[in-house]
């Protein structure tokens, strides 16, 4: 029973914590991208007609992560290129892809998915209890956990991960010192478009193997809130990710448990937790104006043109 | 090739008219391929969409039903917008203010008397505004991004609705449906005309742009948002309270939303149920934009999205093209509106070969 909890829960926040590290790559680097949700149902729904196409669902993957990163490239023309406002365009990028998707999809509504199976890695596996629950997942939450140590490891280890943190607190500076501010930007947005396309990819070939319109159902928007939650930092990412999915399955347990009980709460109450979660966790992380200061890439959101 | 900004003396007064048009004509391209490549007639399915609309008396009075919230919450939202402050849970507020405004009709429908109209469209409108304070309390109070949290609120309403209309609120007699008894004939918003189904709401709508374009205009408080939206240091030197306008803008968006919200369900559909809105929460941030946040060009924007609405129902009907197309058709045009912004403050400039750096001489 427990064991089965956490596999849902793990399944539950696998995207999350993946859209959220994306997009914390794409903040640190001075870009505010508030179309995560419509870069994710973009995932989901190319990752979804490419399993069905092909058959296999890591062709579904792979379209996934292409189809997020494409995307995103129409944000990063906008905001870099042509200097539009970053939270306008992200927004636009949310409407456009929730209805480009439902557009798309239109012909996989209904058909039954292609689930991707888990990789059961040998020896580890036979860990009782945690090797059942770790090492026998499917491929993105493994690519999860490596995102988690890799990207950790670009930002705080090297080089370029210097040069990313540089443009996102001073983007003039960075420029003055021969850094390529818009290219760096460019890359750094696109993987995060690449991060959600796969986190989208991961609701419709896994969690939910099937296509349904809005599947995304506002996890884009709580991967946003994620990163605040973190600090812009890759493993509290990991750990809020963990949190937040639990608050997610726990209401479903919580209604089961509710029912056999015989206690009547009205199932809505239960599906609005993880949405007042998030507000009050961002209450909790935000009411220190000091340190949201200290953590927050001073150039974030802002716009940056070269002087030439 | 590379693309390169040049930063203009003086913002383009030509630009500023000319780029809205610029995005509308780039959205109808984008379109009509996007019709060819659905195998449609792409003049045909463009006249289905944006002409035909307009040529019937009954559509013209669907139009300005469409039209109505739209532009009611745009013109709230532009003021959000233009002081800095980024609330995206219209939609949210929009439900919350039909929730409230709807609690006469629902538990007291025997109540017969001219009361009951104005004091819905009031608890609509502090419905509406309440919610919208949440994320301005959160904001001001524990610095909270309102963002974040004025979208969540969305999700929240939703879900209470649902609640709602499926639990308390459902009619016992409504043959098991989710929805509450219809309105009293007391509590149903009039029409304006006796052509066509076109209600007051358009007329707020109307007024509320025409009021806020006077306040941003000619009253110190419209100079007091634009100042602080542009700088809020700026602001704090002549006086003006950045922490005061989050209150103003946020509760002013809100309460307007809200009276989008009891307006909706008073005058267009006549009870609550549980869905009552297509999205107008968040298309109405297009309308915001296409009207370059001002509030008479949010009239003009409001009209031409309830025409992609209404197109889409019309395609759908004779062309057979799925009304998601419209979706697709608003996110285009508020893509192109932002991108065509930028020639407002910017030359640009195709750049072909790389440049050469000056030679340094002596």
């Amino acid at each position: 029973m427990f064991e089965a909890i956490l596999l849902t829960v793990i399944t539950a926040s696998t995207p999350l914590v993946i859209a959220a590290l994306g997009e914390l790559v794409a903040e640190r680097a001075g870009v505010l991208n508030l179309g995560v949700e419509g870069m994710m149902i973009m995932g989901a729904v190319c990752a979804f007609a490419a399993a069905q196409l092909s058959g296999s669902p890591y062709i579904g993957i792979l379209a996934g992560i292409v189809g997020g990163g494409l995307f995103s490239l129409l944000f990063g023309f906008l905001t870099l290129t042509l200097v539009a406002n970053q939270v306008a365009t992200g927004l636009a990028l949310t409407i456009l892809g929730l209805g480009l998707s439902g557009q798309l999809g239109e012909a996989f509504v209904g058909l039954p998915g292609i689930k991707l199976q888990p990789i059961v890695i040998p020896l580890l596996s036979d860990i009782p209890f945690f090797g059942r629950v770790l090492f026998s997942q499917d491929l993105i939450f493994y690519l999860s956990v490596a995102l988690v140590v890799g990207i950790n490891w670009f930002l705080f280890r090297s080089r370029r991960g210097l040069k990313i943190r540089a443009i996102g607190d001073n983007h003039a500076s960075a420029h003055a010192l021969g850094i390529n501010v818009i290219g760096a930007r460019y890359l750094a947005v696109m993987f995060g478009g690449a991060c959600a396309g796969l986190a989208g990819a991961q609701l419709s070939l896994v969690y939910t193997p099937q296509w349904v319109e809005n599947m995304s159902a506002g996890r884009g928007w709580i991967a946003l809130a994620l990163v605040v939650f973190a600090s812009w930092r890759p493993w509290r990412v990991l750990a809020g990710g963990y949190l937040f999915g639990a608050v997610g399955i726990g209401q479903l347990h919580a209604q089961i448990l509710a029912q056999n009980l015989g206690i009547v709460i009205p199932s809505q109450f239960l599906s609005a937790l993880p949405y007042a979660a998030t507000i009050v966790v961002l209450i909790i992380i935000s009411h220190n104006r000091r340190t949201t200061l200290i953590n927050t890439p001073a150039s974030l959101g802002k716009p940056f043109v070269p002087d030439r | 090739m590379r693309i390169e900004l040049e930063k203009r003396a003086r913002v383009s007064t030509l630009f500023s008219l000319l780029s809205p048009l610029l995005a509308l004509v780039l959205t109808l391209v984008f379109g009509a391929i996007m019709f060819w490549l659905l195998g449609k007639s792409p003049l045909n399915a463009l006249y289905v969409y944006f002409v035909e609309p307009l040529l019937e008396i009954w559509s013209l009075h669907e139009l300005a039903i469409k039209a109505a919230p739209l532009i009611l919450i745009a013109v709230g939202l532009s003021v959000c917008y233009r002081s800095n402050n980024w609330n995206i849970g219209a939609e949210g507020q929009f439900t919350i203010g039909a929730i409230t405004g709807s609690i006469l009709p629902v538990l007291y429908p025997e109540w017969h008397s001219p009361m009951i109209l104005p004091l819905m469209l009031v608890m609509g409108m502090a419905g509406g505004a309440l919610y919208a304070g949440i994320p301005a309390l959160l904001k001001t109070r524990f610095n909270t991004n309102e963002i974040l949290t004025s979208l969540m609120l969305v999700y929240i309403a939703g879900l209470f609705l649902d609640w709602l209309v499926r639990g308390p609120w459902r009619d016992p007699q409504g043959y098991n449906f989710p929805q509450t008894k219809s309105f009293q004939i007391e509590a149903v918003l009039p029409e304006i005309l006796s052509s066509g189904r076109a209600h007051w709401a358009f007329v707020f709508a109307i007024a509320a742009a025409v009021a806020l374009w006077f306040m941003m205009r000619f009253m110190l408080k419209g100079f007091e948002v634009s100042v602080l939206g542009q700088s809020e240091r700026a602001g704090r030197f002549a006086g003006f309270s950045a922490r005061r306008m989050v209150w103003f803008s946020m509760l002013l968006s809100g309460a307007l939303a809200g009276l989008a919200g009891i307006s909706e369900v008073s005058g267009s559909i006549g009870h609550v149920q549980p869905v009552i809105s297509p999205g107008y929460g968040f298309t109405a941030i297009i309308v915001a934009f296409l009207g370059r946040l001002n509030p008479l060009g949010i009239i003009a924007s409001g009209l031409v999205l309830a025409l992609t609405y209404l197109g889409g129902e019309a395609a759908q009907l004779s062309i057979g093209i799925s009304d998601k197309v419209s979706r697709v058709f608003q996110g285009l045009l508020l893509f192109f509106v932002l991108s065509c912004d930028t020639l407002i403050h910017y030359r640009i400039r195709l750049v072909f070969a790389r440049t050469k750096p000056a030679e340094v001489t002596g």
